[in-house]
């Protein structure tokens, strides 16, 4: 949603046969049977999937490192250099004002440090990406547990909130929370749980159909009749056997997640300013890209990248756990793509 | 299960999920700041003006009285105030935009024509663009046009609409000045018109979603290739060309329909960010105005409608499917 491309931010993003699909081929496959060796020698020899997860870590390196990077070059993404402008408020001198000092060029009106903004905007779109991923998660594992494990009643209320999620058009109630919210929640925040609470129907999913294949098995069985409390068999026995699962279920939502914070900031619901983000600079970027295009570029091969970078390496990952697939069974959730 | 209770389950799950979304939308535009009625009231704005508003509006009921009333509307119309100066909202009412005097029923109507014509063209184009490319990808499987096809999905995939969309622009607008940028022209106005509009917006969706049913189409294709029936379809000597498109590709299409009956559901619903990019006045930027001018009646009468034809496309994928393959039906659920 998928925030899907749906709309788009929106697809729901289950589907009834990828989503079997999937359940069984993570479930049995996978992660009882490949050792970690073999897991490794696969995922090196798909090269595609490797350069992906060093410009993945690239990026988290260049977003950790965001400030150091802009003090050393002596620029940061709040200052305002009116100097560099002309005077319609475009960027003085050709390919949108770069030049020694401003590498990316600048912001137009403001004049502000273009190649600061996309640096510090890493920050941003990796901490609401993994900040709402981790929510989806926990949200998603922990229900798919309960679900699986206590099944009857229980499965029947954790199926009907993930009926209500599917139904729910994401894009439309995250904007919509964006608008209701108090002033004084802090936005960032506002956005990882928002985005993160929208994203967990299909690791819940998952997770529920494997746990339904663990609760037959003998190691829980022992557990159960050794006296071990449900809390402990649920997370002691069960829930490491899962790790491999939402590991993977992680990497393929991260650039969902982007995605989603990326598009909210393009249409102006996301984070606010003077907050660098690159779905906002691609926003206002929509106004000046007839004169000044270089404003778009940057801000926008900085998200594509990433978000690139974190599909091929998910990717890859999957089809190293899951070596029976040929390729992707389950339908991603993608950014606020359409 | 029968095929009588299994639809008559999924029926009820709709009617859940609608109704839990519009108390949702309601419980949470409740906490909007704005007030509706104190927008309306005028200056000077005195108690009781704003008194009269609210109860005009019915606002000075509770959230679950109000909820009630918007529910009760959809099937019955509503009419705001009392004889005298009323106004009517007729069935089907999604509620009524007092900041534009209009239902916003008939708000809808007027833009549901923009987002259906870019959704259906759109996919349309994706469908058999995703779907031949995956085929091709799956028949070639190991060979560079595979690998080639599907480095090129997973970039189609990472893509953001919005920025393939401006790029487009750029290229295909300004730069070699082709095509118009922006803006809509009805069908029934200019049917060339219409389309020379749209053909840009319905290559930059189709172009991304086509990824996801390249992939998807690829990894069934090769499920199917490798069953023991394809085998068979083989061995009697039936032609290779025959044999993919009629035995494997059938097979194959069945979850690849599934997931374009949920996404052309989902786009009907509102395309936001593709109306936004080529200013294209449908649904989602209905909902945007909505936003921008905090229109609460708006904001719910639109999120409710969209999800309504999520939900319903949710709902026909189900019963389809339970339709034609009773394994769905004994299951329970599918996803």
């Amino acid at each position: 949603m998928s925030l899907d491309r749906s709309d788009e931010l929106v697809a729901p993003t289950s589907s009834a046969a990828s989503g079997a699909v999937a359940d069984s081929a993570v479930a049995d496959s996978a992660v009882a049977a490949v050792g970690r060796v073999s897991l490794w020698r696969r995922l090196a020899r798909d090269r595609f999937a490797l350069v992906g997860a060093v410009v993945a870590v690239a990026y988290a390196l260049v977003a950790l490192a965001a400030p150091l990077i802009t003090r050393a070059l002596g620029v940061d993404p709040y200052t305002y250099d009116l100097d560099a402008l002309g005077p319609t408020g475009a960027p003085a001198g050709p390919l949108g004002g770069i030049s020694a000092e401003h590498w990316f060029g600048v912001e137009p009106l403001t004049g502000r440090d273009l190649f600061a903004i996309v640096v510090m905007g890493s920050r941003t779109s990796l901490l609401v990406g993994l900040g709402a991923t981790v929510v989806s998660m926990l949200v998603g594992t922990v229900l798919g547990l309960v679900a699986g494990y206590f099944g009857g009643w229980v499965d029947w209320v954790v199926a009907r909130l993930v009926d209500v999620l599917i139904g729910l058009p994401a894009l439309v109630f995250m904007i919509a929370v964006g608008a209701v919210a108090p002033e004084w929640f802090p936005r960032l925040l506002l956005l990882v749980l928002v985005i993160g609470l929208f994203g967990w129907s299909s690791i819940a999913r998952v997770v529920r159909g494997q746990v339904m294949a663990l609760r037959a098995s003998g190691f829980v069985r022992a557990s159960q009749a050794l006296g071990a409390s449900h809390a402990h068999v649920l997370f002691r026995q069960v829930l490491p056997n899962l790790a491999s699962t939402v590991v993977v279920f992680a990497t393929i939502s991260i650039p969902g997640a982007i995605g989603s914070e990326a598009a909210l900031s393009f249409l102006g619901v996301g984070v606010p300013p003077p907050t660098p983000s690159w779905g906002r600079s691609i926003g206002d970027a929509v106004t000046w890209f007839s004169v000044d295009p270089v404003y778009l570029l940057f801000p926008g091969l900085a998200l594509f990248g990433v978000t690139l970078a974190f599909n091929a390496f998910g990717d890859g990952l999957r089809d190293a756990l899951d070596p029976r697939g040929g390729g992707s069974n389950r339908r991603r959730r993608r950014g606020g793509a359409r | 299960m029968t095929l009588v209770k299994f639809l008559a389950t999924r029926l009820a799950t709709l009617v859940f999920v609608l109704l839990t979304v519009s108390f949702l939308t309601y419980a949470l535009f409740v906490l909007l700041p704005a007030d509706p009625a104190q927008l309306a009231c005028g200056r000077p704005c005195t108690p009781e003006r704003l008194e009269t508003a609210r109860a005009f509006m019915g606002l000075d009921r509770s959230v679950v009285e109000q909820w009630w009333e918007f529910v009760r509307g959809v099937f019955t119309g509503r009419t705001f105030g009392s004889a005298g100066a009323s106004i009517d909202c007729p069935r089907p009412c999604l509620g009524y935009s007092f900041a534009r005097n209009a239902p916003v029923t008939e708000l809808i109507a007027g833009r549901f024509g923009v987002t259906a014509s870019l959704a259906i063209g759109a996919a349309v184009l994706w469908l058999v663009v995703g779907v031949g490319a995956g085929a091709v990808a799956a028949v070639r499987r190991g060979t560079a046009l595979d690998r080639g096809l599907m480095i090129g999905a997973i970039t189609g995939v990472s893509a953001p609409s919005y920025l393939v969309g401006l790029l487009g622009i750029l290229l295909f607008g300004f730069t070699l000045d082709m095509v118009p940028v922006s803006g809509y022209v009805p069908f029934a106005q200019s049917p060339v018109d219409w389309a020379w509009h749209l053909v840009l917006p319905w290559s930059v969706l189709a172009l991304l979603s086509a990824a996801v049913y390249t992939r998807l189409t690829r990894s069934q294709m090769l499920e199917e290739l490798g069953s023991p029936y394809v085998r068979t379809a083989r061995a009697k000597g039936i032609t290779e060309r025959r044999v993919v498109t009629r035995h494997a590709l059938r097979n194959a299409a069945i979850p690849v329909v599934t997931l374009f009956a949920l996404d052309l559901g989902a786009l009907l619903g509102g395309t936001v960010i593709t109306e936004r990019v080529f200013s294209m006045p449908g649904v989602g930027a209905l909902l945007m105005e909505a936003v921008g001018a905090t229109d609460v009646p708006l904001l719910v009468g639109v999120t409710v409608f969209t999800a309504a034809i999520v939900v319903i496309a949710n709902l026909a994928v189900d019963v389809v499917y339970g339709v034609l393959d009773p394994r769905v039906r004994r299951g329970g659920r599918t996803r």
